[in-house]
């Protein structure tokens, strides 16, 4: 989480001329898509098997294991390409969950306003307050190991998110002349919240997706680091990254630094991406 | 036949305070932004309200749309008491009353297109689908003027100019077939040479479709040019009230006087007497007593500070709100 | 006074400023002319987008970029603005040139007194001390109207009319020779509207300044200015006295305006309109730039551009129905 916000910030400082922000979402982009080509190809460019052992234990990298084999002769390259699969199914599990819960209760409570929105955004604001880690193991602890309950608790730690943005966002398109206008021609609020309201909020969504998504996957792999994540022996980056990490005193240094380079990556590609989309999209937003 | 009757029409608006002045005060201060304004609409006429801003012309065009709700008074349209009906009654009501908003840039959606918008209103009411929708959007955009309507159909309201935008917003309201439209300033936004054009749209639509508007202004020149009937009010009050002939040839209310003098002319030789008028317009929150016109007016008397002036009737069909408008004449 | 050989106080020959935006080159002002002389009051007419308030600015040297000079001269009492630098510029700003906009809210600074303003203007200009400007920006708060116990307000504590006096002392705190109006009364209502015009007609009498008021409403130039200019599509296209001007307009632009206006001295007036809408200043129409509107349009009005010819003296215009 506080890596993608420096990430941010980083970036937000740089003084881009012209372009250069259009080449960063490019870039972000095709980082993020050839993560997703990985797992989708996984069965047919992964070298091995990932879960058997094809190698003798901490073999350094070569030809035959190009990122070496971990602690059990595993080959990591195929685990790390396996990988890819678990997290980004549970990103787009949980991303795909909280903007489908966040959105239309943040659309309902910022356009309706009044009691139930103070109760809502009570409730919502506390979640928010947590740490997003600390409120993602919590959850994790009750709900237990899995893909599902991680792509959950996950879900839960990013409804707030989803729903700050579009309530505050329909408060302030709520103010403007055309929804007056839509109410006098006689149309009902369902018909306001969904063709007056929404399509102007939506442009400003896809960084939010983005720039969750970087935090999800930073999230899933401290949940897995933590041993809150996905039973052994599935390939899971954040989990591979713990099992790796207590060689680096012998100087074996592999196990634990590719996974941890794929979880910067990809971190990295959904940040550009995010970035890049809100100078594109909100130049106004990020210049004053 | 009577069209809109307002009686006693109020709209009070709480003042926001900060959160030490709720906690130091119980009192809740109110803008009275209308106060008390009766006045009736008939059928197939234009009726001004000119005043200038903040005097609640803008709020009571809303309050007869029943877009907000008012604090006290009775609203009646057709016969009908409106005031308080809900829901499914209010939204079958606002087929029949419309508005034009002043600004085309903000009174459109930005991400609906033009036919959309136009047609929206069709569907709302379950009036049209389909093609026939299309084909009725197509004829409403060719009455207004925004032809070939295909080309203006598929358009985004940032494609158009500000003109082309207000004859848009004037589709949409008209598609449903309204007895009655409020035109809130409609052509302030407009440049300058395109204004008579919008102006006589709304008065051919007017005699096309049998409407009655109730016209918001600021202008004078302008109501002069398009009302029937002018109604002037002054911090939430109607101070005067008549047919156009009367208001410009025979104003009564020294603030009406006023205003008539101050408006600019395109002419430099005319030279015309000027009424000065003290100070600026006092707080609504907390209006004058007795006439509110009094700390300004250059004609006060003492009974001008205590005794509120109720709209009476001078001349026919010509009322004032002033303790001396019998007496008073620019003539 | 001799008038035959007195220098004008400000003289634009062929000004062009242009805006390189990314949708093409604007041409805002497009070879803009002419004189005015000094105590003159000159209203400056246009719709939005014709230029007006561009030119305006330009005279000051305060065009925002993207925009920029790129052609033409700007002679302020003999001395060519154009060719300043920026530093001999910023002396003619204020000091010689004042400026009142259209918003006076964000022209000044909400956490600075009203009287403030005046002193530190003067202070920094003249150098004078505090004691003395303080004083002088008294007088000049009653000449504007505005009682000396508002000295210490802020901004916020006056209303919009009591704001645009404040930015009228201001442009005028060091007595300049010009002072341009940039739509001073659009954001006001009529009767102050009215206040206002007749406090800049009384000042003109006492500091006898030159005048332009830039604005959209041609009746405001009727009642206080001397000469009119009509813009229309980044030129001039009329330039006269009002007398003349209101009395029988030259330029078809200028007569269709005038008949497309309400006019409250006048009963069941019939308002005309101008068909179309105003072009676009990236791709202006070739030739005279009003002529797809225009009733009477010739032939040659879409090939050549008119020049500019004075029809009787004083009275400029550009349009092909006054050239032999």
């Amino acid at each position: 989480m506080l890596f993608s916000s420096i990430i941010s910030s980083i970036l937000r400082r740089l003084k881009f001329r012209r372009g250069v922000k259009y080449y960063f979402t490019f870039i972000g982009f095709a980082i993020v898509l050839s993560f997703v080509l990985m797992a989708l190809l996984a069965s047919f460019i992964s070298p091995y098997n990932p879960v058997k052992r094809a190698g003798a234990p901490l073999e350094s990298p070569s030809f035959k294991f190009p990122m070496g084999t971990d602690g059990l002769g595993r080959d990591i390259l195929s685990r790390i390409i396996h990988g890819t699969r678990i997290v980004l199914r549970i990103t787009l599990l949980s991303m795909t969950l909280s903007f489908l819960i966040g959105v239309p209760i943040g659309l309902l409570s910022g356009y309706l306003g009044g009691k139930l929105d103070s109760v809502i955004s009570l409730f919502m604001d506390s979640l928010y307050a947590f740490p997003g880690l600390v409120l993602a193991i919590a959850l994790a602890v009750m709900l237990g190991p899995g893909e599902i309950s991680m792509g959950m608790s996950l879900t839960v730690v990013y409804i707030p998110t989803y729903f700050r943005m579009v309530r505050g966002e329909a408060l302030s398109v709520k103010e403007n002349l055309f929804v007056e206008a839509a109410k006098a021609i006689g149309a009902k609020d369902r018909t306001v919240m969904f063709k007056y309201i929404l399509p102007n909020i939506i442009p400003s969504l896809p960084i939010i997706l983005s720039l969750n998504a970087a935090d999800a996957v930073l999230t899933a792999a401290a949940l897995s680091f933590i041993g809150l994540g996905i039973t052994a022996p599935t390939p899971d980056w954040g989990f591979d990254l713990r099992m790796g990490y207590p060689y680096l005193t012998s100087k074996i240094w592999w196990p634990s630094t590719f996974p941890g380079l794929m979880i910067v990556f990809l971190t990295l590609g959904f940040s550009l991406f995010g970035e890049g989309l809100t100078e594109i999209l909100n130049p106004r937003l990020v210049r004053r | 036949m009577i069209q809109v009757q307002v009686k006693d029409l109020k709209k009070y608006f709480p003042v926001q305070k900060g959160l030490l002045e709720r906690i130091l005060s119980r009192k809740v201060d109110y803008v009275k932004a209308v106060d008390g304004v009766s006045f009736e609409i008939r059928k197939r006429e234009i009726f001004s309200l000119v005043g200038e801003s903040g005097c609640g012309k803008t709020t009571t065009g809303r309050l007869i749309l029943r877009l907000i709700d008012p604090t006290d008074g009775r609203l009646i349209f057709k016969g009908r008491d409106i005031t308080f009906l809900k829901g499914e009654e209010l939204r079958r009501l606002r087929k029949n009353m419309q508005i034009i908003f002043q600004d085309p840039y903000a009174s459109l959606n930005p991400r609906m297109r033009i036919g959309d918008a136009v047609g929206h209103p069709l569907e709302i009411h379950g009036i049209a689908e389909g093609g026939e929708k299309k084909s009725m959007v197509f004829e409403t955009l060719r009455k207004v003027g925004l032809e070939p309507p295909e080309k203006f159909y598929n358009a985004y309201p940032h494609e158009l100019s500000g003109g082309q935008r207000q004859r848009a917003a004037i589709a949409r309201a008209i598609i449903v077939n309204p007895e009655f439209i409020v035109a809130d300033e409609p052509i302030s936004m407009i440049d300058v040479s395109l204004r008579s054009k919008i102006l006589e749209l709304m008065k051919q639509l007017q005699s096309e479709l049998d409407l009655t508007y109730l016209f918001i202004t600021h202008d004078l020149a302008v109501s002069k040019y398009i009302s029937d009937r002018i109604g002037i009010m002054y911090l939430g009050e109607m101070v005067e009230l008549g047919l156009k002939k009367e208001i410009f040839s025979d104003p009564r209310h020294p603030y009406t006087i006023a205003l008539l003098s101050a408006v600019p002319i395109p002419n430099p030789r005319v030279k015309r007497k000027h009424i000065e008028l003290k100070g600026e317009v006092p707080s609504p929150i907390n209006p004058p007593s007795g006439c509110r016109f009094h700390t300004r007016c250059p004609f006060k008397e003492e009974t001008c500070e205590t005794e509120k002036p109720r709209l009476i009737e001078v001349t026919e069909n010509h009322y004032v709100a002033c303790h001396k408008a019998q007496t008073l004449s620019i003539n | 006074m001799t008038s035959m050989n007195r220098k004008p106080l400000l003289s634009l020959e062929n000004l062009k400023v242009y805006y390189y935006t990314d949708e093409g080159v604007v041409k805002a002002v497009d070879s803009v002319s002419f004189n005015m002389d000094r105590g003159e009051t000159v209203g400056l007419v246009g719709e939005s987008g014709s230029g007006k308030s561009t030119l305006g600015l330009s005279i000051l040297r305060l065009i925002p970029p993207p925009g920029k000079i790129v052609g033409g001269k700007v002679f302020f009492d003999g001395i060519d603005l154009t060719a300043l630098s920026e530093d001999e510029m910023r002396k003619v700003r204020g000091k010689r040139i004042g400026m009142v906009f259209q918003d006076p809210m964000t022209s000044l600074n909400p956490l600075m007194k009203v009287g403030d303003h005046i002193v530190e203007t003067i202070v920094s200009h003249e150098g004078v001390p505090r004691e003395k400007a303080v004083e002088r920006a008294c007088s000049l708060l009653e000449d504007v109207g505005i009682l000396p116990e508002r000295f210490n307000d802020y901004p916020h504590q006056l209303s919009g009319g009591m704001r645009q006096r404040i930015m009228i002392a201001l442009a005028l705190c060091l007595k300049p020779d010009l002072v341009i109006a940039d739509e001073p009364t659009s954001a006001l209502d009529v009767i102050v509207q009215y206040q206002i015009l007749e406090l800049m007609r009384k000042l003109k009498q006492v500091y006898g300044m030159g005048l332009i008021l830039i604005t959209h409403d041609v009746s405001i130039v009727a009642e206080v200015a001397d000469r009119i200019a009509i813009m229309y599509a980044g030129q001039l296209v009329e330039y006269s006295d009002v007398n003349s001007f209101f009395n029988s307009p030259l330029h078809p632009y200028s007569e269709a305006l005038l008949e497309s206006i309400p006019n409250i001295q006048l009963s069941d007036q019939k308002l005309k309109y101008i068909p179309g809408i105003p072009p676009s200043l990236i791709n202006p129409p070739k030739g005279c730039r009003f002529h797809v509107r225009c009733p009477y349009a010739e032939h040659r009005c879409g090939e050549v551009e008119p020049q500019t010819v004075e029809f009787e003296r004083g009275r400029f215009v550009k349009c092909f129905r006054y050239v032999e």
